[in-house]
């Protein structure tokens, strides 16, 4: 067994005890993704220097002695709209190519002061707009499991990173569905924290009152580890919430017995592969099994929840995208006439057809004439549909979901075809609407070795709980264990 | 129809720049004349990533502006973002307040011909400001230094009550008292700190329907106010007496050719798509904060130029220049503690005061002396121990080297004798001395009084009191 | 919801997008499909329904008035496409 194939915690044990060296673990990892990361493309940018030198400075520290963090020495990575200062952080547009952020974000800076080693930037979809990491302007990210089929997106490159093992734990950010679908279509876990639970400064927004950072990781205990040093009241973000930390990792262990899982009626209502809707079905048997007690629930808005985030995200993503104007930093089209042609050339060549769509579709439902219609009518949906998750989550711990429709599929298949694409979000996107925390677990394979993702919704800032649940499931069926071939 | 029976409808916007430390949604510095770029940190450059976080004393200084214009405070305001490009707004939108402002419907009194007239505040909501592009220095190109991206503003949005140009120059002149006098802004028009826009349109005289309004900006003193505003009304009502419709645009003044004119390129119709700011939360106001602020509201202008008149007996244009400014009418009472005369004490200060300021380009602020002297000078004076001449050499002294009056007057041997007994005998010796005089007095020949003052006051060496010793004599001489 | 191609120009003017007709062409389709998609929204009655413009509403923590070191200008303009000592450089607006 090579070191690579450790989990996070496991690393960090063997490091505490000296068995290996953060510089030893930093350099494994970067001979695996010299040796696939050729094939699987997860990662934009691998900060060989950097990382080492982290490397170098975690063992000294280790040496001096005193109390380290869990993730001291441990190799990390990074999706690339997480601003790194120093770093090339292009967010996969060309119109940040060449960007070098003056400044850290805040969940970087956290996870520097916490000792980690942070090996590079990831894929994604352009803006982390995209559901298969297609979108990158930077050519797409491969599924480890399946190197013709999508990782999924937009945090494929990190997802992807973890599966293939070319990093114990990656930070993702979580619009739609952003951290969990490719972590269900990788075999990776994947947390979308409660909105406000972690710091979005420094995070290159895509819709403001959707996005959120959060850990991926082989294993659920992974996850928690990377949570409790990002999980953090943040003076520099306004939308972040001061509510207190609680230890993610002490109750990991205690089971599901007693607790009530609500399954809703809507998601199981059709359009699903069914070898997935088995998977969670079989899951939820196996919870049955475990002492849990199942309920079907309503969420009587689910079908509106696509529509109504197809308008916000785009409507928040068309003003939040002003700003990549050719004037203060990235791209700036050659041979303009004027100002005008400055701004239009420029945008014109620096998004790529995705993100463009987007900017149109949001700066048209905020136009005047408009806006009533198409980005009111949505915020007022989101509200119900909110309304939703209260009433369901009041009677329950957890609801159980797929985290996809579909496993992963052809690169190239949906590309062209938006709304196929966007239905890939449909499990996914109603929790970012309603601000809820969000997890994704392997949930086993499909016929065709294709992982399955199986979702876990709870309620505001019951994080523990949603990796409690999903850590008993993982103890009974360790789908994680099972690796890819590359 | 002639002018006269148009009705002009004027409404005014106002900026006024608040006076913080910090910019309104990060800890760069607002001040003024910096190198370009020297004030601007990821926050204000747009830099990819960054989040406001809202300045608490902004928040402070529009619920302080609101209350002093009694408007309704908001307890729930709204962030909203207008969009649009522009280089000098970096993020490609202006954090401003849009449906739902931190203040409503408030009031401003100013003074008219026919009385004192209240005109309706519609609004006044916080915004950021855009930064500034230099147009002229390089060739086929514009410089852009952000340094002013992101200082706090008052938008202050009047109803369109107002009917004249002089009406218009009235409020923003009462508006800049009340903000200066607030201490949230420094009441610069030159320097851009308190800016106005005007919107204009006339109606036939009695008709209930109102014109298209047109929109000027560049109006950056009272004068332009005035004189842009009467323009446009002349403009307007040419248009319409031509047969013309007014088009709703946004015309500049230009104060070289004393004209408005239409802003050049073509008058897209914005388009500013304004939704709620999802980076930043609703704001909140605690009953706690409006208390504090009501309670620590200063009496206004209005309301203490109408007390100054009152209490003190001051002749309405010195209770305007007293209470022109905060800190000279705050001055001025400090003194008229000490003082008998508060009238007296009112011309020194407009008069000896304000000169001697202005000569020496001083503040008000750094005055030397205490107010409890300046009260001990003015009551040698009113005591007759000093002239009022010399009382004006001793307070440039004053001014200058900070000395208490009375070591001045001692230094300077300036006191004057204004003991009876003392005058009486001095009186007495030249009344003795000059029997001519005297009898030629006493034969009604008046005019000789003033040669023998003449004689006490060189006997007494210049220091008998004038008013003193002209009594004194008189008595003797048998009036 | 079907848009025309002068739609398609103005919403791409609005956002700065200097589309080539093919691509007018193209996000005429795909966006119509795409509003004709959100249109189930309609169906729903939200007359008394409040909108939602924040996940999770917070008490806004305001900052003190403190004045705090920006960048330095270098810093500032390590990044710019176009300089002048300590400006950033754009074109002029044509007319």
């Amino acid at each position: 067994m090579s070191l690579t194939d450790l989990t996070l915690q496991e690393l960090s044990t063997k490091l505490a005890a000296r068995e290996v060296s953060a510089v030893e673990a930093t350099r494994a990892c970067l001979d695996r993704i010299r040796a696939v990361d050729g094939q699987v493309h997860a990662f934009l940018r691998v900060d060989e220097q950097g990382a080492l030198a982290a490397a170098a400075a975690s063992d000294s520290r280790r040496g001096a002695g005193g109390a380290l963090s869990q993730l001291e020495g441990v190799p990390l990575a990074l999706k690339d709209n997480l601003l790194t200062e120093g770093l090339e952080t292009t967010c996969a547009s060309r119109i940040l190519g060449g960007f070098i952020p003056p400044y850290d974000a805040t969940v970087v800076r956290l996870l520097k002061d916490a000792g980690a080693v942070l090996l590079g930037k990831t894929n994604q979809d352009e803006f982390a707009m995209g559901s298969s990491n297609e979108t990158s302007a930077f050519g797409p990210c491969h599924n480890p499991y399946a190197l013709d089929r999508a990782p999924g997106g937009s945090s494929g490159g990190s997802a992807a990173a973890v599966a293939a093992r070319e990093a114990f734990g990656a930070l993702g950010t979580d619009t739609g569905g952003s951290i969990r679908q490719p972590a269900a279509l990788c075999n990776v876990v994947g947390l979308k924290p409660t909105y406000g639970r972690v710091s979005r400064f420094g995070v290159i927004a895509f819709a403001s009152s959707l996005d959120q950072v959060g850990p991926l990781g082989r294993t659920v205990a992974d996850v928690a580890a990377l949570l409790q040093f990002i999980a953090r009241h943040d003076a520099q973000d306004a939308t972040s919430v001061p509510a207190t930390v609680p230890d993610y990792s002490a109750e990991l262990e205690a089971g599901v017995a007693g607790m009530r899982l609500g399954l809703p009626r809507e998601y199981f209502a059709g359009g699903m592969d069914p070898e997935v809707e088995q998977a969670v079905r079989d899951a939820a048997r196996a919870y049955e099994q475990m002492g849990a007690t199942l309920v079907e629930v309503s969420l009587p808005h689910t079908r509106y929840a696509l529509a109504a985030y197809y308008l916000i995200a785009p409507a928040e993503a068309s003003s939040n995208l002003a700003r990549y104007d050719g004037v203060r930093y990235g791209l700036r089209a050659k041979g303009v006439r004027g100002l005008e042609e400055l701004y239009s050339r420029t945008r014109e060549e620096g998004f790529g057809p995705e993100v463009k769509r987007r900017i149109m579709l949001g700066t048209y439902a905020l136009s005047a004439g408009y806006y009533d219609a198409y980005y009111l009518k949505a915020q007022k949906v989101r509200t119900l549909i909110r309304r939703d998750f209260e009433q369901a989550l009041a009677g329950v711990d957890a609801l159980l979901t797929p985290t996809s429709p579909v496993p992963a599929f052809r690169l190239g298949e949906k590309v062209d075809d938006p709304l196929a694409m966007y239905l890939m979000d449909v499990f996914t996107l109603p929790c970012n609407l309603a601000g809820l925390p969000g997890l994704s677990l392997p949930g086993g394979f499909t016929r065709a070795g294709l992982p399955v993702g199986l979702q876990l919704l709870g309620r505001p800032f019951d994080e523990a709980r949603l990796l409690r649940v999903a850590r008993a499931f993982e103890r009974e069926h360790p789908f994680h264990a099972r690796a890819p071939q590359l | 129809m002639p002018i006269e029976d148009f009705q002009p409808v004027i409404g005014l916007e106002v900026h006024a720049q608040l006076l913080t430390g910090s910019k309104l949604f990060c800890s760069c510095a607002t001040t003024f004349g910096a190198p370009p770029n020297h004030h601007v940190c990821p926050v204000c450059l747009g830099m990819p990533g960054v989040l406001p976080v809202l300045n608490a004393r902004v928040v402070e200084f529009a619920v302080r502006t609101g209350l002093a214009l009694r408007c309704e405070v908001r307890r729930t305001s709204v962030w909203a973002r207008k969009n649009y490009f522009y280089p000098d707004m970096p993020k490609g939108y202006q954090i401003t307040q849009y449906d739902q402002p931190i203040c409503e419907h408030g009031v401003l009194t100013i003074d008219t011909p026919g009385g004192e007239r209240d005109v309706r505040i519609r609004r006044i909501h916080m915004e950021e400001d855009a930064g500034k592009s230099v147009h002229d220095a390089h060739a086929g190109a514009s410089l852009v230094d952000l340094n002013r991206a992101g200082v706090p503003l008052l938008e202050i949005v009047s109803e369109p009550d107002i009917r004249s140009s002089e009406e218009a120059a009235e409020y923003l002149k009462a508006l800049r008292d009340v903000v200066v006098y607030l201490g949230v802004n420094d009441g610069n028009l030159e320097e851009g700190s308190f800016r106005c826009d005007a919107n204009v349109s006339v109606m036939p005289r009695g008709s209930a329907t109102l014109g298209t309004r047109v929109e000027l900006k560049n109006l950056n003193s009272f004068r332009f106010v005035r004189l842009a505003i009467d323009y446009e009304i002349a403009r307007q009502v040419e248009v319409l007496e031509s047969g013309g419709k007014v088009q709703q645009e946004t015309r500049l003044w230009d104060a070289q050719r004393s004209e408005t004119r239409a802003m050049r390129g073509k008058e897209e119709a914005h388009d500013y798509r304004y939704f709620p700011e999802p980076d930043l939360p609703p704001l909140h106001l605690e009953d706690a904060l409006l208390d504090r602020v009501a309670t620590s509201l200063p009496e206004l202008p209005r309301p203490r130029f109408r007390r100054f008149v009152s209490q003190y007996g001051l002749p309405e244009d010195t209770a305007h220049v007293l209470t022109g400014e905060r800190a000279l009418a705050d001055y001025f009472e400090a003194v008229a503690l000490h003082v008998k005369d508060p009238k007296r004490l009112a011309n020194w200060l407009q008069g000896e005061l304000l000169r001697l300021l202005k000569e020496e380009n001083a503040l008000l602020s750094a005055l030397r002396f205490t107010p409890a002297q300046l009260g001990e000078l003015l009551g040698m004076v009113e005591a007759g121990t000093l002239s009022a001449s010399a009382a004006k050499d001793v307070f440039a002294e004053m001014f200058r080297t900070g000395r208490a009056p009375r070591d001045v007057v001692a230094e300077k041997g300036l006191a004057q004798e204004s003991d009876v007994g003392a005058v009486e005998a001095v009186v007495d010796q030249v009344l003795a001395a000059c029997p001519k005089e005297v009898a030629q007095y006493q034969a009604g020949k008046k005019q000789v009084l003033g040669f023998l003052v003449g004689q006490v006051m060189r006997a007494m060496k210049g220091k008998g009191n004038p008013a003193l010793v002209n009594q004194v004599l008189k008595s003797r001489l048998g009036e | 919801m079907k848009l025309t191609l002068e739609q398609v120009r103005h919403v791409a003017h609005l956002a700065r997008l200097a589309l080539t007709p093919e691509e007018e062409v193209r996000a005429a389709s795909k966006l119509s499909a795409i509003l004709d998609a959100v249109d189930t929204l309609r169906e729903l009655d939200t007359t008394d329904v409040p909108p939602t413009s924040h996940a999770v509403l917070v008490e806004a923590l305001l900052r003190e008035d403190v004045v705090k070191p920006g960048l330095p200008p270098e810093v500032a303009l390590a990044n710019a496409p176009a300089k002048a000592d300590t400006s950033f450089v754009v074109p002029k607006v044509i007319e």
